[in-house]
Protein backbone atom coordinates (compact mmCIF):
# COMPACT_ATOMS: atom_id res chain seq x y z
CA UNK A 1 0.00 0.00 0.00
CA UNK A 2 2.47 2.59 0.99
CA UNK A 3 4.39 1.61 -1.53
CA UNK A 4 2.31 2.03 -4.27
CA UNK A 5 1.40 5.34 -2.95
CA UNK A 6 4.83 6.13 -3.16
CA UNK A 7 5.36 5.02 -6.43
CA UNK A 8 1.93 7.20 -7.50
CA UNK A 9 3.95 10.37 -5.85
CA UNK A 10 7.33 9.98 -8.13
CA UNK A 11 5.70 9.49 -10.94
CA UNK A 12 3.32 12.75 -10.43
CA UNK A 13 6.83 14.17 -9.17
CA UNK A 14 8.49 13.45 -12.16
CA UNK A 15 9.75 16.85 -13.82
CA UNK A 16 8.76 15.64 -17.21
CA UNK A 17 4.98 14.22 -16.05
CA UNK A 18 4.98 18.18 -14.52
CA UNK A 19 6.66 19.78 -17.50
CA UNK A 20 3.52 18.54 -19.71
CA UNK A 21 0.98 18.89 -16.74
CA UNK A 22 1.29 22.20 -15.77
CA UNK A 23 1.07 23.48 -19.48
CA UNK A 24 -2.47 22.66 -19.28
CA UNK A 25 -3.19 24.58 -15.98
CA UNK A 26 -1.03 28.13 -16.64
CA UNK A 27 -4.05 29.41 -18.85
CA UNK A 28 -6.95 28.86 -16.17
CA UNK A 29 -4.34 30.44 -13.64
CA UNK A 30 -3.11 33.60 -15.94
CA UNK A 31 -6.37 34.29 -17.01
CA UNK A 32 -8.60 34.16 -14.00
CA UNK A 33 -6.13 36.28 -12.51
CA UNK A 34 -6.23 38.86 -14.97
CA UNK A 35 -10.22 39.07 -15.23
CA UNK A 36 -10.16 38.99 -10.98
CA UNK A 37 -7.73 41.27 -10.30
CA UNK A 38 -8.80 43.73 -12.85
CA UNK A 39 -12.81 43.63 -11.62
CA UNK A 40 -10.73 44.01 -7.94
CA UNK A 41 -9.10 46.79 -9.08
CA UNK A 42 -11.82 48.24 -10.66
CA UNK A 43 -14.01 47.64 -7.27
CA UNK A 44 -11.26 49.16 -5.34
CA UNK A 45 -10.66 51.92 -7.04
CA UNK A 46 -13.77 53.15 -8.45
CA UNK A 47 -16.29 51.58 -6.65
CA UNK A 48 -15.42 51.13 -2.67
CA UNK A 49 -16.62 54.49 -0.45
CA UNK A 50 -13.60 57.11 0.81
CA UNK A 51 -12.33 55.79 4.48
CA UNK A 52 -13.34 57.84 7.06
CA UNK A 53 -10.18 58.97 8.59
CA UNK A 54 -7.66 58.10 5.50
CA UNK A 55 -9.98 59.58 2.35
CA UNK A 56 -8.91 57.92 -0.94
CA UNK A 57 -5.52 57.58 0.47
CA UNK A 58 -6.47 53.83 2.21
CA UNK A 59 -7.04 52.75 -1.40
CA UNK A 60 -3.02 51.59 -1.78
CA UNK A 61 -4.34 48.95 0.76
CA UNK A 62 -5.68 46.90 -2.22
CA UNK A 63 -2.20 46.23 -3.47
CA UNK A 64 -0.14 46.85 0.27
CA UNK A 65 -2.29 43.92 1.89
CA UNK A 66 -2.17 41.38 -0.80
CA UNK A 67 1.06 41.78 -1.34
CA UNK A 68 2.18 41.66 2.25
CA UNK A 69 -0.62 38.52 2.78
CA UNK A 70 1.56 36.87 -0.58
CA UNK A 71 5.13 37.07 0.88
CA UNK A 72 3.89 34.89 4.08
CA UNK A 73 2.39 32.49 1.81
CA UNK A 74 5.01 32.20 -0.59
CA UNK A 75 7.34 32.17 1.97
CA UNK A 76 5.29 28.97 3.52
CA UNK A 77 5.34 27.38 -0.37
CA UNK A 78 9.29 28.09 -0.71
CA UNK A 79 9.78 26.79 2.80
CA UNK A 80 7.69 23.56 2.96
CA UNK A 81 9.03 22.68 -0.53
CA UNK A 82 12.20 23.32 0.15
CA UNK A 83 12.05 20.66 3.78
CA UNK A 84 9.99 17.86 1.54
CA UNK A 85 13.25 18.25 -1.32
CA UNK A 86 15.69 17.75 1.78
CA UNK A 87 13.47 14.87 3.09
CA UNK A 88 12.49 12.89 0.76
CA UNK A 89 14.90 13.90 -2.17
CA UNK A 90 11.74 14.27 -4.38
CA UNK A 91 13.40 17.08 -7.11
CA UNK A 92 10.08 19.08 -8.20
CA UNK A 93 9.47 20.26 -4.73
CA UNK A 94 13.84 21.71 -4.85
CA UNK A 95 12.48 23.05 -8.31
CA UNK A 96 9.38 24.78 -6.99
CA UNK A 97 11.13 25.94 -3.75
CA UNK A 98 13.83 27.25 -6.07
CA UNK A 99 11.23 28.59 -8.19
CA UNK A 100 8.85 30.65 -5.66
CA UNK A 101 11.60 32.58 -3.84
CA UNK A 102 11.97 35.58 -6.39
CA UNK A 103 8.85 35.63 -6.42
CA UNK A 104 7.85 36.00 -2.86
CA UNK A 105 10.86 38.14 -2.83
CA UNK A 106 8.48 40.49 -5.26
CA UNK A 107 6.09 40.20 -3.19
CA UNK A 108 7.97 40.84 0.01
CA UNK A 109 9.37 44.19 -1.55
CA UNK A 110 5.84 45.34 -3.07
CA UNK A 111 4.33 45.12 0.11
CA UNK A 112 7.14 46.89 2.08
CA UNK A 113 7.39 49.94 -1.16
CA UNK A 114 3.23 50.48 -0.83
CA UNK A 115 3.56 50.45 2.94
CA UNK A 116 6.37 52.84 2.94
CA UNK A 117 4.39 55.06 0.18
CA UNK A 118 1.16 54.76 2.44
CA UNK A 119 3.21 55.86 5.68
CA UNK A 120 4.47 58.95 4.29
CA UNK A 121 1.29 61.12 3.84
CA UNK A 122 -0.56 59.04 7.56
CA UNK A 123 1.60 58.39 9.30
CA UNK A 124 4.31 61.37 8.64
CA UNK A 125 7.19 59.06 7.56
CA UNK A 126 8.41 56.14 4.78
CA UNK A 127 9.83 54.37 7.63
CA UNK A 128 10.26 53.66 11.16
CA UNK A 129 11.75 50.72 13.25
CA UNK A 130 8.95 49.44 14.30
CA UNK A 131 7.94 45.56 14.46
CA UNK A 132 5.68 44.73 11.85
CA UNK A 133 8.22 46.84 9.29
CA UNK A 134 11.71 45.22 10.40
CA UNK A 135 10.25 41.46 10.78
CA UNK A 136 9.23 42.22 6.78
CA UNK A 137 12.38 43.71 5.42
CA UNK A 138 13.87 40.91 7.28
CA UNK A 139 11.47 38.25 5.34
CA UNK A 140 13.27 40.30 2.08
CA UNK A 141 16.42 39.24 3.30
CA UNK A 142 15.82 35.86 3.64
CA UNK A 143 14.35 35.63 0.67
CA UNK A 144 17.61 37.19 -1.17
CA UNK A 145 19.73 34.73 1.01
CA UNK A 146 17.94 31.98 -0.03
CA UNK A 147 18.28 32.98 -3.73
CA UNK A 148 22.18 34.14 -2.82
CA UNK A 149 22.93 30.57 -1.72
CA UNK A 150 21.50 29.08 -4.68
CA UNK A 151 23.53 30.65 -6.81
CA UNK A 152 26.43 30.56 -5.03
CA UNK A 153 26.84 26.72 -4.60
CA UNK A 154 27.44 25.28 -8.20
CA UNK A 155 26.48 21.80 -7.38
CA UNK A 156 22.66 21.55 -7.24
CA UNK A 157 22.46 18.99 -4.89
CA UNK A 158 24.28 20.92 -1.89
CA UNK A 159 22.78 24.12 -2.84
CA UNK A 160 19.01 23.17 -2.69
CA UNK A 161 19.96 21.62 0.78
CA UNK A 162 21.64 24.48 1.71
CA UNK A 163 18.59 27.02 0.80
CA UNK A 164 16.43 24.86 1.95
CA UNK A 165 17.89 24.94 5.45
CA UNK A 166 17.97 28.53 5.64
CA UNK A 167 14.22 28.42 4.69
CA UNK A 168 13.18 26.56 6.68
CA UNK A 169 15.18 28.21 9.62
CA UNK A 170 13.29 31.51 8.56
CA UNK A 171 9.98 30.51 9.16
CA UNK A 172 10.74 31.45 12.79
CA UNK A 173 10.14 34.94 11.15
CA UNK A 174 6.24 34.00 9.69
CA UNK A 175 4.70 33.92 13.28
CA UNK A 176 6.96 36.80 14.20
CA UNK A 177 5.45 39.48 11.47
CA UNK A 178 1.85 38.26 11.94
CA UNK A 179 1.95 38.53 15.87
CA UNK A 180 4.08 41.73 15.61
CA UNK A 181 1.08 44.24 16.00
CA UNK A 182 -0.21 42.63 19.22
CA UNK A 183 3.45 41.52 20.91
CA UNK A 184 4.85 44.94 20.24
CA UNK A 185 3.75 48.35 20.51
CA UNK A 186 4.35 49.18 17.26
CA UNK A 187 3.10 52.20 15.13
CA UNK A 188 1.66 50.34 12.63
CA UNK A 189 -2.25 48.81 13.43
CA UNK A 190 -3.38 46.03 13.74
CA UNK A 191 -5.23 43.17 11.82
CA UNK A 192 -8.03 44.81 10.04
CA UNK A 193 -8.85 40.82 8.61
CA UNK A 194 -8.41 38.33 11.53
CA UNK A 195 -9.10 34.90 11.07
CA UNK A 196 -11.54 34.12 14.11
CA UNK A 197 -12.92 37.73 14.25
CA UNK A 198 -15.26 39.76 12.30
CA UNK A 199 -13.18 41.71 10.08
CA UNK A 200 -13.07 45.39 10.43
CA UNK A 201 -13.98 46.74 7.55
CA UNK A 202 -16.94 47.93 5.83
CA UNK A 203 -18.25 45.19 3.33
CA UNK A 204 -17.73 47.82 0.50
CA UNK A 205 -13.91 47.66 0.98
CA UNK A 206 -13.61 44.67 1.94
CA UNK A 207 -14.95 42.24 -0.97
CA UNK A 208 -12.54 44.49 -3.39
CA UNK A 209 -9.76 43.46 -0.79
CA UNK A 210 -10.56 39.89 -0.94
CA UNK A 211 -10.67 39.48 -4.43
CA UNK A 212 -7.75 41.03 -4.99
CA UNK A 213 -5.92 38.86 -3.03
CA UNK A 214 -7.54 35.69 -4.94
CA UNK A 215 -6.28 37.28 -7.69
CA UNK A 216 -3.06 37.85 -6.28
CA UNK A 217 -3.01 34.28 -5.05
CA UNK A 218 -3.89 33.12 -8.89
CA UNK A 219 -1.13 34.77 -10.55
CA UNK A 220 1.03 33.42 -7.72
CA UNK A 221 0.29 29.93 -9.48
CA UNK A 222 0.55 30.78 -12.66
CA UNK A 223 3.89 32.29 -11.82
CA UNK A 224 5.25 29.41 -10.09
CA UNK A 225 4.15 27.07 -12.64
CA UNK A 226 5.90 28.90 -15.37
CA UNK A 227 9.36 29.64 -13.13
CA UNK A 228 9.05 25.59 -12.12
CA UNK A 229 8.69 24.43 -15.78
CA UNK A 230 11.90 27.05 -16.91
CA UNK A 231 13.67 25.26 -13.72
CA UNK A 232 12.93 21.50 -14.90
CA UNK A 233 14.40 22.00 -18.23
CA UNK A 234 17.34 23.94 -16.95
CA UNK A 235 18.23 20.82 -14.12
CA UNK A 236 17.77 18.03 -16.44
CA UNK A 237 19.28 21.04 -19.21
CA UNK A 238 21.65 16.69 -19.90
CA UNK A 239 18.47 14.59 -19.79
CA UNK A 240 16.71 12.53 -22.14
CA UNK A 241 13.55 14.10 -21.97
CA UNK A 242 14.30 17.89 -22.25
CA UNK A 243 16.50 16.40 -24.96
CA UNK A 244 13.54 14.82 -26.87
CA UNK A 245 11.69 17.97 -26.09
CA UNK A 246 13.44 20.10 -28.04
CA UNK A 247 15.03 17.62 -30.35
CA UNK A 248 10.81 17.51 -31.38
CA UNK A 249 11.90 13.09 -30.84
CA UNK B 1 42.29 31.12 -5.04
CA UNK B 2 40.81 27.84 -6.77
CA UNK B 3 37.20 27.64 -7.34
CA UNK B 4 36.16 25.76 -4.16
CA UNK B 5 37.49 28.02 -1.53
CA UNK B 6 35.73 31.56 -3.64
CA UNK B 7 32.68 29.18 -2.92
CA UNK B 8 33.44 28.77 0.46
CA UNK B 9 34.12 32.52 1.04
CA UNK B 10 30.84 33.18 -0.67
CA UNK B 11 28.97 31.17 1.99
CA UNK B 12 30.67 32.62 4.44
CA UNK B 13 30.07 35.84 3.34
CA UNK B 14 26.21 35.25 3.15
CA UNK B 15 25.71 33.51 6.56
CA UNK B 16 28.05 36.53 7.85
CA UNK B 17 25.77 38.78 6.19
CA UNK B 18 22.32 37.14 7.10
CA UNK B 19 23.58 37.08 10.86
CA UNK B 20 24.58 40.60 10.80
CA UNK B 21 21.08 41.23 9.35
CA UNK B 22 19.15 39.53 12.00
CA UNK B 23 21.30 40.78 15.01
CA UNK B 24 20.92 44.57 14.18
CA UNK B 25 17.12 43.87 13.34
CA UNK B 26 16.76 42.39 16.64
CA UNK B 27 18.77 45.19 18.41
CA UNK B 28 15.79 47.26 16.53
CA UNK B 29 13.70 45.49 18.25
CA UNK B 30 14.78 46.13 21.80
CA UNK B 31 15.67 49.25 21.57
CA UNK B 32 13.23 50.92 19.11
CA UNK B 33 10.12 49.13 19.21
CA UNK B 34 8.74 52.59 18.98
CA UNK B 35 7.79 51.47 22.16
CA UNK B 36 6.42 54.53 23.90
CA UNK B 37 5.43 56.24 26.93
CA UNK B 38 2.60 57.49 27.97
CA UNK B 39 1.61 61.02 29.93
CA UNK B 40 0.84 59.39 33.20
CA UNK B 41 4.28 57.81 32.56
CA UNK B 42 6.34 60.91 32.20
CA UNK B 43 4.57 62.97 34.65
CA UNK B 44 5.51 60.42 37.00
CA UNK B 45 9.39 60.22 36.18
CA UNK B 46 9.84 57.48 34.32
CA UNK B 47 10.82 58.96 31.17
CA UNK B 48 14.56 59.10 30.56
CA UNK B 49 15.46 63.35 30.93
CA UNK B 50 19.03 62.56 29.16
CA UNK B 51 17.72 61.73 25.72
CA UNK B 52 14.88 61.25 23.91
CA UNK B 53 12.17 58.77 24.05
CA UNK B 54 8.85 58.81 22.46
CA UNK B 55 5.55 59.84 24.19
CA UNK B 56 2.03 58.28 22.63
CA UNK B 57 -1.14 59.72 23.02
CA UNK B 58 -4.07 61.28 21.95
CA UNK B 59 -4.76 64.97 20.62
CA UNK B 60 -7.20 66.77 23.18
CA UNK B 61 -9.61 68.39 21.65
CA UNK B 62 -9.19 72.22 21.52
CA UNK B 63 -5.83 72.11 22.52
CA UNK B 64 -4.10 72.74 18.94
CA UNK B 65 -2.66 76.50 18.88
CA UNK B 66 -0.45 77.15 15.34
CA UNK B 67 1.77 79.83 15.30
CA UNK B 68 0.85 82.20 12.85
CA UNK B 69 3.65 82.89 11.20
CA UNK B 70 5.56 79.77 11.45
CA UNK B 71 5.16 75.84 11.03
CA UNK B 72 5.15 75.90 15.20
CA UNK B 73 2.48 73.78 16.65
CA UNK B 74 1.24 73.66 20.37
CA UNK B 75 -0.60 70.54 21.24
CA UNK B 76 -1.76 68.69 24.48
CA UNK B 77 -1.50 64.85 24.35
CA UNK B 78 -3.43 62.11 26.81
CA UNK B 79 -4.05 58.89 27.72
CA UNK B 80 -7.43 59.98 29.42
CA UNK B 81 -5.91 60.02 32.52
CA UNK B 82 -2.98 62.80 32.07
CA UNK B 83 -2.21 65.07 29.64
CA UNK B 84 1.31 67.00 28.71
CA UNK B 85 1.94 69.30 26.27
CA UNK B 86 3.97 69.23 23.62
CA UNK B 87 6.00 71.61 21.24
CA UNK B 88 6.69 71.02 17.38
CA UNK B 89 8.26 72.59 14.37
CA UNK B 90 7.55 70.87 10.94
CA UNK B 91 4.88 70.11 8.77
CA UNK B 92 2.27 67.14 10.53
CA UNK B 93 0.80 64.00 8.69
CA UNK B 94 -2.32 64.50 7.44
CA UNK B 95 -3.80 61.99 9.98
CA UNK B 96 -3.26 64.35 12.31
CA UNK B 97 -6.31 65.99 14.23
CA UNK B 98 -8.02 66.29 17.42
CA UNK B 99 -8.94 63.55 19.25
CA UNK B 100 -6.21 61.45 17.00
CA UNK B 101 -3.34 58.70 18.39
CA UNK B 102 -0.16 60.68 17.81
CA UNK B 103 3.36 58.61 18.86
CA UNK B 104 6.01 61.93 19.44
CA UNK B 105 9.51 61.69 19.58
CA UNK B 106 11.60 64.50 21.16
CA UNK B 107 13.29 65.08 24.61
CA UNK B 108 11.75 67.21 27.52
CA UNK B 109 13.28 69.93 28.38
CA UNK B 110 14.14 71.53 31.76
CA UNK B 111 11.01 73.54 32.03
CA UNK B 112 8.84 70.57 31.18
CA UNK B 113 8.05 71.13 27.79
CA UNK B 114 8.30 68.52 25.65
CA UNK B 115 9.92 69.31 22.23
CA UNK B 116 9.49 67.28 19.48
CA UNK B 117 11.76 66.51 16.49
CA UNK B 118 8.90 64.04 14.64
CA UNK B 119 5.04 63.78 15.03
CA UNK B 120 3.88 60.43 13.55
CA UNK B 121 -0.12 59.53 13.68
CA UNK B 122 -1.13 56.23 14.28
CA UNK B 123 -4.23 54.85 13.26
CA UNK B 124 -6.65 51.95 13.22
CA UNK B 125 -7.23 48.91 11.84
CA UNK B 126 -10.54 49.93 10.73
CA UNK B 127 -12.01 50.88 7.40
CA UNK B 128 -15.45 52.42 6.97
CA UNK B 129 -17.06 54.83 4.80
CA UNK B 130 -17.73 58.34 6.78
CA UNK B 131 -21.18 58.06 6.71
CA UNK B 132 -20.74 55.12 8.82
CA UNK B 133 -18.08 56.37 11.10
CA UNK B 134 -21.06 59.21 11.66
CA UNK B 135 -23.65 56.87 12.84
CA UNK B 136 -21.25 55.10 14.94
CA UNK B 137 -20.15 58.21 16.67
CA UNK B 138 -23.80 59.05 17.33
CA UNK B 139 -24.58 55.56 18.65
CA UNK B 140 -22.35 56.46 21.14
CA UNK B 141 -19.30 54.46 19.79
CA UNK B 142 -16.56 56.28 19.57
CA UNK B 143 -13.97 54.21 18.21
CA UNK B 144 -11.04 57.49 17.39
CA UNK B 145 -9.36 56.20 20.81
CA UNK B 146 -8.44 52.37 19.65
CA UNK B 147 -5.66 53.58 18.13
CA UNK B 148 -3.79 53.84 21.42
CA UNK B 149 -5.37 50.89 23.26
CA UNK B 150 -3.39 47.98 23.72
CA UNK B 151 -0.48 50.59 23.87
CA UNK B 152 1.58 49.21 26.92
CA UNK B 153 4.82 51.16 28.25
Amino acid sequence: MFKAIWRWIQRFSSPKYFYEMSARLIPWFAVSALIIGVYGLYLGLFKAPPDYQQGESYRIIFIHVPAAWMSLFVYMVMAISAGIGIIWQIRLADMVAAASAPIGASFAFLALVTGSLWGKPMWGTYWVWDARLTSELILLFLYFGYMALQSAIEDQRSADRASGLLAIVGVVNIPIIHYSVEWWNTLHQGATVAKFDKPSMHIDMLIPLLLMALAFKLFYFAMVLVRTRNEALYRDRNRRWVRELITGL
Amino acid sequence: MNKRSRRKLLILAVVFGMTIATVLGLTAFEENLLYFYSPTQVKAGEAPDSHSFRVGGLVVAGSVKRSPDSLKVVFDVTDNAESMTIEYTGILPDLFREGQGIVAMGKLQDDGRFVAQEVLAKHDENYMPPEVADALEKGGHVNKQKAMEGSKP
